[in-house]
C-alpha cells in the first residue's frame, strides 16, 4: 500500500511570545517518516543601519493575515511533499531580541522542506497583511516595502499565474 | 459599504475604518481611491499616491482594475512588511 504521511498545519496570528524551538519539535515528535525539519525564526534586530531601535509594533489585518498564510500553506502543501508546516507571527510590540514570527517545514527529506520554508518567507513578506512601525528614541517610522522582497517572491511564481505582488 | 485603513493609509485619513455610501459611477478600486482623494485633506494626503496603495475586497489582495461589486468590505493600505 502506498505510504500517506499524516499532515499537520498550523498558522497562528498572536501577541505573545512563542518558543520556536518547542513548535518546532512538535512537528517531527512522536513519528518517525521526518527526515529534515527547517525552521526560519525572524528576530528583532536592536538596529537598523547604524541607529538603535527601541522597538517593533506590527499592525496586521485580523482575518485576512490568517487567511494569506494559509492560502500560502496550502500552495506550499500542493508544491512540495511536506509532512507539516507551521507559521507563527506575532503583532504588536516586540522588543530588540524577541521572535517576531517563524516558519516551520518538515519533510521526508530536505529538499523539500528547505524549498518550502523559503517560499512560505517570501511570500509572506509581500502578502501577509503586516506592517511594521520602527521606535526610535526621537519618534517612530513605518518601515518602507522592500523591491528585493518583491523580486524574491516573484522567482517561485509559474508562468501565467504571477501574484499581484510581482506588479 | 465599509472601508478599512491599515498602517500609514490610517494614520493619514485619521481613522482605522468607516460606512460610506460609494456614489454611482464609482465602479473600481481605482476609481474608489479617485473618489477618497476628493473626500478632504487627511484623503487627499493618504491617497495622493495610488500606485504604491494596496487593496483587499473582503480580505483578498486585488489589483486597481479589479470592480468593487458586491464588497462588503475593503480595506486600503501600504506595501506589506512583515516577516
Amino acid at each position: 500500500m502506498r505510504y500517506i504521511p499524516r499532515m499537520t498545519t498550523t498558522v497562528r496570528i498572536q501577541s505573545e511570545p512563542f518558543d520556536a524551538a518547542a513548535e518546532a519539535k512538535k512537528l517531527s515528535g512522536g513519528r518517525t517518516d521526518v527526515g529534515a525539519l527547517v525552521t526560519f525564526t525572524g528576530i528583532c534586530r536592536g538596529n537598523e543601519g547604524s541607529e538603535p531601535i527601541v522597538a517593533l509594533t506590527l499592525e496586521h489585518y485580523p482575518g485576512m493575515a490568517e487567511a494569506e498564510i494559509e492560502r500560502h500553506v496550502a500552495e506550499a502543501v500542493a508544491r512540495w511533499p511536506l509532512i507539516g508546516v507551521t507559521v507563527i507571527h506575532r503583532h504588536g510590540r516586540i522588543q530588540p531580541g524577541e521572535d517576531i514570527m517563524m516558519v516551520a517545514t518538515a519533510s521526508s527529506h530536505r529538499q523539500a522542506a528547505f524549498a518550502a520554508a523559503e517560499f512560505l518567507m517570501d511570500y509572506l513578506k509581500t502578502r501577509a497583511p503586516f506592517w511594521k512601525q520602527v521606535e526610535k528614541a526621537d519618534g517612530t517610522t513605518w518601515v518602507d516595502a522592500k523591491a528585493t522582497d518583491d523580486a524574491a517572491a516573484e522567482r517561485w511564481a509559474a508562468p501565467g499565474r504571477k501574484h499581484a505582488a510581482a506588479e | 459599504m465599509k472601508l478599512r485603513y491599515f498602517a500609514w493609509v490610517r494614520e493619514r485619513v485619521g481613522k482605522a475604518e468607516e460606512d460610506v455610501d460609494v456614489p454611482d459611477g464609482v465602479a473600481t478600486i481605482g476609481e474608489l481611491m479617485t473618489w477618497l482623494a476628493s473626500r478632504g485633506e487627511e484623503y487627499a494626503h493618504a491617497f495622493d499616491n495610488p500606485k504604491v496603495i494596496r487593496a483587499a475586497i473582503d480580505k483578498t489582495h486585488v489589483k486597481p482594475q479589479t470592480p468593487i461589486g458586491t464588497a462588503s468590505e475593503i480595506a486600503f493600505f501600504p506595501p506589506m512588511t512583515g516577516g
